[in-house]
């Protein structure tokens, strides 16, 4: 019961990061806003939901699998959003 | 049913892609066109698969055993292609 | 339930092909590539083909992406193969292209039913053969020539690439990867991601017996870390021409027509597997046939030698 109420609170609350942070991928002005609204959606939004699916996964094993997936994504995320950054701040600098 | 959408995905990517490949004159994205084709084919014989459910399985092992091969095969033919692009964009090369 | 996932993949699949063919700059329609092989690889997880998804991850969108997008920044000029469409040819495509829809559409809705399978073919001699995940067994044992062929198409294309660098020396290094000094994030990522995926992989060739993975799949998860590798300077490209990466190309076919010839002798057809040695003999030739796929994807990627200096 009080399994299933966090899965139903942390999963919607995830997934409204991750509308949040689409809207704010198209709706920012700049690249670097947009980064920063796109990393939100991916580390916390999926994390909110990784976490709520663990009441759901069963076993202690597929739990961990979720949160390895989470922690996966976060880095690969983290040094995609670092890379695009300094590429944006390359171009600039290249400009003026 | 829910196989079958993805056939019809699957016949749209053929089409789109065949559309991408007559239409695009540059050489990468005919290449990229030609890539969907192969997507919207290999998606097709999924279905196939997945239609042909028996025997415990989730779907006929042979197809897609085939798709695994095919996308291998595919990959090297694109490579292949990119490599004679990257000559052929080099100075004093004609197409 | 269901309906509602495959429509949510169908969707974006669609767009997706519609944007990578319609994009007006070729960079963008790589990008939407890459984005439209992840959903890709997500309908086969909703066709239950684990499988083919995780190649699908690797070769479909990741690998064939990153060889167009380094193709993209390389390419010197734009390479046209004839005049931009006029609108007579755009209707006539657009036309063909519905045809070919409807057709293809209507042949999949007017398919027999039930559909004529293999499966229970396939699962029967399962245990003779010491692997339980079917798609495993096609691969080695009953389509094992299938297999075999494609490790030669796999060689040939290397040998095809190599040819393409020819007039400049046929050993050397592919072009140098990171042109510029590579970013830090990216070599952070590598140096974490490296070690992790080869255990990974490990796993997968392993599983691959009994579950969803196996020799493909692992050794393109293999040649995609090799790349990352490659890309954040943390190793060279791999030399063509000779030494210990034509060792790992030769290995494969060698050692799969080598048991092939066994399997002659002892059971008299060609690629058959003597029942006793079964199991150890594919664990063998897997591993071999790994080795060849891991540099042959590379090499793939990494393109055709480049002179070296001062030879």
């Amino acid at each position: 019961m009080i399994a299933d109420l966090l899965t139903l609170v942390l999963v919607p609350a995830g997934a409204a990061f991750f509308l949040a942070g689409t809207v704010g991928l198209l709706r920012f002005p700049d690249p670097l806003s947009r980064l920063h609204a796109l990393t939100k959606a991916d580390s916390l939004g999926l994390g909110l939901i990784a976490l709520g699916l663990v009441p759901q996964a069963g076993s202690i094993w597929m739990a961990l699998k979720l949160l390895l997936v989470w922690l996966l994504v976060i880095i690969g995320s983290t040094a995609a959003g670092q890379m695009l950054a300094r590429f944006h701040l390359g171009r600039e600098a290249a400009d003026e | 049913m829910s196989a079958t959408i993805l056939g019809l995905t699957g016949a749209l990517l053929v089409g789109i892609g065949l559309f991408g490949l007559i239409v695009h004159p540059t050489a990468l994205r005919k290449l990229l066109a030609f890539n969907l084709v192969g997507a919207g084919v290999f998606l097709i014989f999924g279905v196939v698969a997945r239609r042909a459910a028996a025997a415990g399985l989730p779907g006929d092992p042979v197809p897609q055993a085939i798709v695994i091969t095919g996308i291998v095969v595919a990959f090297a033919a694109t490579a292949l292609a990119a490599t004679l692009l990257a000559r052929l964009s080099e100075p004093g090369e004609q197409p | 339930m269901n309906e509602l996932l495959a429509l949510a993949l169908a969707f974006p699949l669609v767009l997706g092909a519609l944007f990578i063919v319609l994009a007006a700059s070729t960079r963008a329609a790589l990008f939407g590539f890459f984005a439209f092989g992840l959903f890709l690889a997500l309908a086969w997880v909703e066709l239950e083909a684990i499988d083919v998804a995780l190649t699908e991850a690797a070769i479909g969108g990741g690998a064939t992406g990153l060889l167009l997008l380094r193709l993209n920044a390389r390419m010197r000029r734009t390479v046209s193969l004839g005049q931009p469409a006029g609108p007579q040819l755009r209707i006539v495509a657009g036309l063909l292209a519905v045809l070919v829809t409807l057709v293809l559409g209507a042949l999949l809705l007017a398919l027999p039913d039930p559909a004529p399978s293999l499966a229970a073919a396939t699962v029967e001699p399962l245990p003779t053969l010491g692997i339980s995940n079917p798609i495993t067994a096609v691969l080695i044992a009953y389509r094992a020539l299938d297999t075999l062929l494609e490790i030669a198409v796999l060689l040939i294309a290397v040998v095809g690439i190599r040819v393409m660098g020819a007039e400049r020396g046929w050993a050397g290094r592919p072009v140098p990867w990171p042109a510029a000094e590579p970013s830090p994030a990216l070599v952070f990522l590598a140096r974490l991601l490296v070690p992790a995926g080869l255990v990974f992989a490990v796993y997968l060739f392993w599983v691959g017996a009994d579950a969803p993975g196996g020799k493909f799949q692992a050794s393109t998860l293999v040649a995609a870390l090799w790349l990352l590798a490659i890309m954040a300077g943390l190793a060279p490209a791999p030399r063509t021409g000779g030494g210990w990466t034509g060792i790992a190309l030769a290995v494969g076919p060698l050692a799969f027509i080598a048991a092939g010839a066994i399997g002659l002798a002892a059971t008299g057809s060609f690629l058959a597997w003597p029942e006793p040695v079964a199991k150890p003999m594919i664990v063998v030739v897997e591993l071999a046939l790994a080795a060849s796929v891991v540099v042959a994807l590379v090499m793939l990627v990494a393109g055709p030698p480049e002179p070296e200096a001062g030879r």
